[in-house]
């Protein structure tokens, strides 16, 4: 009796569950989720998917622009990222999510001349037509999502912020993102896997 | 050794003095004070803002009186949040009487505020309050403004005593006035 009152209970928060959790783009990836592969736009005019990169661990996605001064405040510290982690297999994949109609500093252009200003030493991608944007989530920029190369795909380790303090580098206390990758890399469960922080919305 | 408790001393009485100037100013210029203390006031030739901490935005967010506030999140760099400000400052004027308050919480840099909040209020003449908020540790706060907020701006937070909702997103006049009307 109570085994079956158990597994009713069980069928009917499983049913609840897949009934509420549609598989929409609502609400973007969750960790542990398969991340959809894209095929974007880079600066250099190529077209960029994440199963290009053949001998890689995973990706650290980040979706940002020119416009935002959040964005503006991380872009050495994402380059830094690349630096450190390219050579480890984990590269940086910029994208740009924000609508060049709305936000013309954002624009196929812009994004060209702000790569080159700051000498991005990864892709940075246009999210035309900001169908990417939506599946995994990203609500702002910057927005990053950490994802390890695995079997069954790309698997989400880590959304948010790349570190706890966006005024000041040197008063940062928690590198987020490097800790997560490290964790990811030597196989350890990352400790902190979802971070916010203020970001600008993404325009659409 | 009593030196140094000397230096100590001076020093604490020193910021109490200028904590204390600064309180009366703001009561002289009708200002407001939510019972936080400012980390400090970033002063303008017509406009000054006070500075936040969020432990000090807090004791706003925890109010239980007979208002009803109207918080809204924003910068002067954000587009859309500078687009519905005259919404925000429609809002204040309308339900003044109403005992409503509008109170916009600048995400400016606070090193930037000089050069950019100020100048943008002494533009604009907003007559709603304004409060910088200045405090890095944004993933521990934002969950205690609203779980559900992501961190994007433009958000507002609506609440008085029986009623809280926290919006994500822009608003027009109508959306905003709805909202309000929900809480009271």
């Amino acid at each position: 009796m109570r085994t079956s009152k158990f597994i009713i209970a069980f069928l009917s928060v499983f049913a609840l569950t897949a009934f509420a959790m549609p598989k929409e783009y609502n609400d973007g990836y969750k960790i542990g989720d398969v991340a959809d592969d894209f095929k974007l736009k880079n600066i250099d005019g190529k077209m960029i998917s994440l199963s290009d990169y053949k001998d890689v661990k995973g990706y650290l996605v980040v979706f940002t622009c020119n416009s935002c001064p959040y964005a503006v405040a991380y872009e050495d510290r994402i380059i830094a990222l690349d630096a450190k982690y390219k050579e480890k297999g984990v590269p940086v994949i910029a994208i740009n999510p924000n609508n060049p109609d709305v936000q013309p500093k954002d624009s196929y252009d812009k994004m060209k001349e702000r790569a080159a200003e700051k000498g991005f030493t990864f892709p940075y991608l246009l999210d035309e037509g900001q169908t990417v944007f939506p599946k995994y989530g990203a609500t702002r920029t910057p927005h990053c999502f950490l994802l390890e190369k695995t079997a069954n795909g790309n698997v989400v380790r880590y959304i948010g912020a790349v570190d706890d303090n966006y005024q000041d580098v040197s008063a940062v206390e928690t590198t987020f993102v490097e800790n997560a990758i490290d964790a990811m890399l030597s196989g350890k469960e990352i400790e902190i896997k979802n971070t916010k922080a203020i970001g600008c919305s993404i325009k659409v | 050794m009593k030196y140094l408790i000397a230096v100590f001393i001076t020093v604490i009485s020193f910021g109490c003095k200028e904590t204390g100037a600064q309180n009366s100013a703001v009561s002289e210029n009708g200002d407001f004070a939510f019972g936080a203390e400012p980390k400090h006031v970033i002063e303008g030739v017509n406009q000054s803002v006070k500075v936040y901490d969020f432990e000090g935005l807090q004791k706003l967010l925890n109010r239980k009186d007979e208002r009803t506030y109207v918080v809204n999140f924003w910068a002067t760099w954000c587009k859309p949040c500078v687009a519905e400000l005259p919404h925000f400052e429609e809002i204040n004027d309308k339900y003044r009487d109403k005992n409503v308050e509008v109170v916009l919480v600048s995400l400016d840099f606070p090193a930037k505020a000089d050069e950019l909040l100020i100048p943008f209020l002494e533009k604009k003449h907003l007559k709603s309050k304004v409060l910088l908020l200045d405090d890095p540790k944004m993933n521990e706060w934002i969950p205690k403004v609203d779980n559900d907020w992501s961190g994007a701006i433009p958000a507002t937070l609506i609440f008085n005593k029986n009623n809280r909702a926290f919006y994500e997103k822009s608003f027009t006049f109508m959306e905003l006035e709805n909202a309000l009307k929900k809480a009271l």
